[in-house]
C-alpha cells in the first residue's frame, strides 16, 4: 500500500529534512521499519534498546491513535497517513 | 548538528520563571514557539500548558500528543515552529535529570527553571546529544526584545 509517513520536527534533521516520506507498507510496523531502513539515525530515537517503540513516540493512522487500533499490526490502505507525534515528558528526579 | 545559542527576550524568560513560581511546588511546562535556522534559534512566543501528570506533579511533567498537536497548530498559524519546551524543577537544580534524558527528543531546546519557595533560581537550556548519551548545555542569549513575526 502506498502510504505517507509524517515526520515530527525534531526528527526531520535525521530524515533528510523532509516533512513526510512516501513508501509502500502493509501495516504500521512495516511503515516504521521502512522509515528506519531508509534513515538509520532515526532508529535510536524511535526505539529503545530492547527494540520497542519508545513510550513518548505516538503513532496515528489518519488521526486515530494506533493504540486504539491494532497497534503496530494496524493494517494500512492506499493513501493512509501515518503520523509520528511526540509527547513530552520529564521531571526533576526519579 | 552544531548548536547555536538560544535567543530569548528577557520578558519571555521572566514569563517562564513566573509560570514556575505560579505552579510551585508542582512542575510547570509549556511550548516555546520560534524560528530555527543553521545559524540562529530564537523564541518568539510561549504557550503555557497544563501539567498532565496529576499523579506526581512535584517531580514529573507531561505534555500529551494532543497538546503537542495544538502547540504545532498555533505555531503554524504564526508561521513559526515549536522549537522546544520549558519546565520547572521545584527545589531542584536547573539541569536535566536521568528521567529527562530518557524521555527527551533530539533537536528541541529544553529550558529548565529551578524554583524554590523564595522564588526562581537558575534558568538553563539544554539539547540532547545525537547519540542520546547526555544533554549538552545550550547558551541562552537574552535579548532586550523579541524579533517581530
Ligand atoms: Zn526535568
Amino acid at each position: 500500500m502506498a502510504v505517507k509517513v509524517i515526520i515530527p520536527t525534531p526528527l526531520r534533521p535525521y530524515a533528510g529534512k523532509q516533512e513526510s516520506v512516501e513508501m509502500e507498507a502493509g501495516n504500521v510496523r512495516e511503515a516504521l521499519a521502512g522509515l528506519t531502513t531508509r534513515f538509520g539515525e532515526l532508529k535510536k530515537h524511535l526505539y529503545s534498546d530492547d527494540g520497542r517503540l519508545r513510550s513518548f513516540v505516538n503513532v496515528y493512522v489518519n488521526d486515530e491513535d494506533m493504540r486504539y487500533l491494532e497497534k503496530e499490526e494496524t493494517q494500512l490502505r492506499d493513501g493512509d497517513i501515518v503520523s509520528i507525534v511526540p509527547s513530552i515528558a520529564g521531571g526533576a528526579r526519579k | 548538528m552544531s548548536v547555536s545559542p538560544l535567543r530569548i527576550s528577557d520578558a519571555l524568560l521572566r514569563r517562564i520563571q513566573a509560570h514556575g513560581v505560579e505552579t510551585f511546588p508542582h512542575e510547570c511546562c509549556g511550548a516555546m514557539l520560534g524560528r530555527d535556522s543553521e545559524t540562529s534559534r530564537e523564541v518568539i512566543e510561549l504557550l503555557p500548558l497544563a501539567n498532565r501528570r496529576d499523579d506526581s506533579p512535584r517531580n514529573r511533567f507531561e505534555v500529551t500528543p494532543s497538546d503537542v498537536q495544538m502547540a504545532e497548530k498555533k505555531a503554524r498559524e504564526m508561521r513559526v515552529d515549536v522549537i522546544g519546551w520549558y519546565h520547572s524543577h521545584p527545589n531542584a537544580p536547573a539541569r536535566p535529570s536521568e528521567f529527562d534524558r530518557e524521555h527527551a527528543w533530539p533537536w528541541y531546546s529544553y529550558v529548565i527553571v529551578s524554583v524554590e519557595a523564595s522564588g526562581p533560581r537558575d534558568t538553563k537550556s539544554w539539547r540532547l546529544r545525537d547519540d542520546r548519551s547526555a544533554y549538552d548545555p545550550e547558551v541562552i542569549e537574552s535579548v532586550a526584545q523579541s524579533a517581530s513575526i
